[in-house]
């Protein structure tokens, strides 16, 4: 991305709340660093987890109690949270990648689907309820978060420097590297490179951000839900990714304003939002693989 | 420990028919691994379409034709609904994954779990989300029958015999005939037995169709132990999956074995430590991936 591009996406983001209603505005940048974070998985690691809402709402559920229980801060209750998805992200890396391709989706699956039995069970998560009247506290002990601005910039913050990050990294030897591995696993181990502590540390990377994503969004919406960690969420989030275009940098915040929004104007209908849902993932996996981003840089690189 | 031989023996027992199930799931992902090498995600999706077939064969076909009097009884579901289930899949793999083969495998993922969320949503729509008991059984089959060392419900021994019958013939079919040595000789190079004239499409299609076909018996044969809902079959795949890891899909004879023994594993932790019992299977996976990462009787690396 150059310079344009990033004043381009600041001041829309800073103008935001006042076009959108800043608590939507809000959970599409949860839901859009949640998929960025994915995606850096996905599309620049191509290892297709399904397991990501494990870190997310472990997160959520951890950010939730640290600042209910132990009255901490938002702020360090996010890094709780996020420190809580890393930690989480090294153990899922470690088992998961013993084995490949198809192997490891299952392998992501079945990991989260624990995370999601321990919300279910253990004593402080609230059981079906989940976590709830999460407080939003004082940003650095005098900010407000109360106030829907100061909220909607704090997040915007959050996601701006996640979104940094993850472009640093992309655009780093580091990221050249995973793209080494997804293009051809066997050439770059003969290149030397240690493909497997590459791949895990892609795998702690994006659990640590979605873990971010997570927290942040429990402190915006003052609860911690099941539906955070279960595997719906993890569906969604690949939904996300594909639909705006897997492997590019936008795409990910693309897809999840899409599906958020889709959602959103979708609510009325009940359950039949999983068969449009549904349909979607057929549709794009059938004949829009590259997704909304990756189809529009394609036109626009064929007519110059 | 202080716990009663026989609660755990009988869990144990019971435990088996749910491992019986998960034996022809993870029999029927294995088969459709072998060949297509994707995982069918909508696997979970299509043994709830098993069951929901067999609950609406009874209960409301009759209504919708006209003839309420007029019910498709629970042996005439057990041999309609795992036809229909297939024909379904032949039409998915036919419209839609033939499609995918020449692309990443995780695309066949991606498109099976898109179709299962709209089945899923689809009965939602329409069924009560906790599920409605089928009630169906034959006469001959409710009641308990003593085993000797002890009761069991009739139906439930009539769930696991037939699941191992079905186990066994597919295991026949494709370890012992010639059908099977295709269908072998298919996995390994589908090229070369293209070039003997084989049509290896056909073969696909209809190797995915009796693979969701064994999903549709599956779901018709719980049908009467669990209730029918929308969510049997998102609940059950997990697990199945987890299943697969633990036994890897290289091996006929190793999915079923490993989904009979982690189904007893299931059922002994219920009386054991019963709150672990929705998670045992995952933390044998994990185990598994430890100590033999391969799975217990993988092939691959």
């Amino acid at each position: 991305m150059n310079r344009i591009a990033w004043i381009t996406v600041i001041v829309l983001g800073l103008l935001a709340p006042f076009a959108v209603y800043p608590v939507l505005m809000m959970e599409l940048l949860c839901f859009a660093l949640f998929a960025c974070a994915f995606n850096l998985l996905l599309g620049y690691s191509g290892l297709l987890s399904f397991g990501h809402a494990a870190f997310f709402g472990g997160a959520a559920y951890i950010c939730g109690y640290a600042v209910t229980a132990w009255h901490l801060g938002p702020l360090q209750g996010i890094l709780i949270g996020t420190a809580f998805a890393g930690g989480l992200g090294l153990v899922f890396g470690v088992l998961a990648i013993r084995r490949q391709g198809i192997y490891f989706a299952m392998i992501t699956l079945a990991l989260a689907q624990i995370i999601f039995f321990l919300c279910l069970k253990m004593p402080f998560t609230g059981g079906e309820d989940g976590l709830q009247g999460v407080p939003r506290g004082m940003l650095f002990g005098f900010i407000d978060l109360n106030k829907p601005l100061n909220m909607y910039y704090t997040v915007f913050a959050i996601f701006m420097i996640c979104f940094w990050l993850i472009w640093r990294a992309v655009n780093s030897p580091f990221g050249q590297v995973l793209s080494a591995i997804r293009e051809n696993e066997a050439r770059a181990i003969s290149l030397g490179y240690s493909v497997e502590r590459i791949k895990l540390l892609a795998f702690v990377l994006s659990a640590t951000l979605a873990g971010t994503a997570g927290a942040t969004k429990s402190i915006v919406f003052q609860t911690a839900s099941l539906t955070d960690v279960s595997w719906h969420t993890s569906g969604e989030v690949i939904l996300m990714t594909l639909v705006g275009g897997m492997g590019t940098l936008l795409g990910p915040v693309v897809g999840a304003f899409t599906i958020v929004g889709l959602q959103h104007e979708l609510s009325s209908i009940g359950s039949w939002v999983t068969v449009i849902i549904g349909l979607t993932f057929i549709v794009c996996v059938l004949v829009f693989r590259r997704g909304m981003v990756g189809e529009l840089t394609r036109l626009w690189k064929r007519s110059f | 420990m202080g716990l009663p031989l026989d609660a755990v023996l009988a869990q144990a027992m019971l435990g088996l028919t749910q491992g019986a199930f998960y034996a022809v799931l993870s029999l029927g992902l294995a088969v459709i691994f072998g060949l297509l090498n994707i995982i069918n995600f909508a696997h979970g999706a299509l043994y709830m379409l098993g069951a929901f077939l067999a609950l609406i064969g009874l209960n409301q076909l009759g209504g919708w034709i006209g003839a309420p009097d007029f019910q498709i009884n629970f042996w005439a579901a057990l041999v309609l609904a795992p036809l229909l289930v297939g024909l379904f899949g032949i039409l998915i793999e036919r419209t839609m994954l033939s499609r995918l083969y020449k692309f990443d495998h995780l695309y066949g993922l991606l498109l099976t779990f898109g179709v299962a969320l709209v089945l899923q949503g689809f009965f939602t729509n329409y069924y009560n989300v906790n599920g409605t008991p089928y009630p169906g059984t034959p006469a001959s089959l409710r009641g308990i029958v003593n085993l000797g060392f002890m009761y069991f419900p009739k139906y439930r021994l009539f769930a696991l015999a037939a699941s191992l019958v079905v186990c066994f013939i597919t295991w026949y079919v494709i370890e012992r005939t010639k059908l099977g040595a295709y269908l072998r000789a298919g996995t390994e190079k589908p090229e070369l037995v293209q070039a003997f004239g084989i049509n290896v499409p056909l073969m696909i299609t209809l190797t995915y169709g009796f693979g969701v076909a064994l999903a549709g018996l599956a779901g018709v044969l719980a049908a009467p132990i669990y209730s029918v809902g929308p969510l049997m079959g998102a609940n059950v795949i997990i697990t199945v999956f987890a299943v697969v890891v633990i036994g890897g899909m290289g091996s006929i004879l190793g999915s079923i074995l490993t989904g009979l023994a982690l189904g007893m594993v299931e059922g002994i932790t219920k009386v054991v430590y019963p709150p672990a019992a929705n998670t045992v299977i995952f933390f044998v996976m994990v185990i598994i991936l430890l100590v033999r990462p391969a799975g217990l009787f993988g092939r691959e690396v």
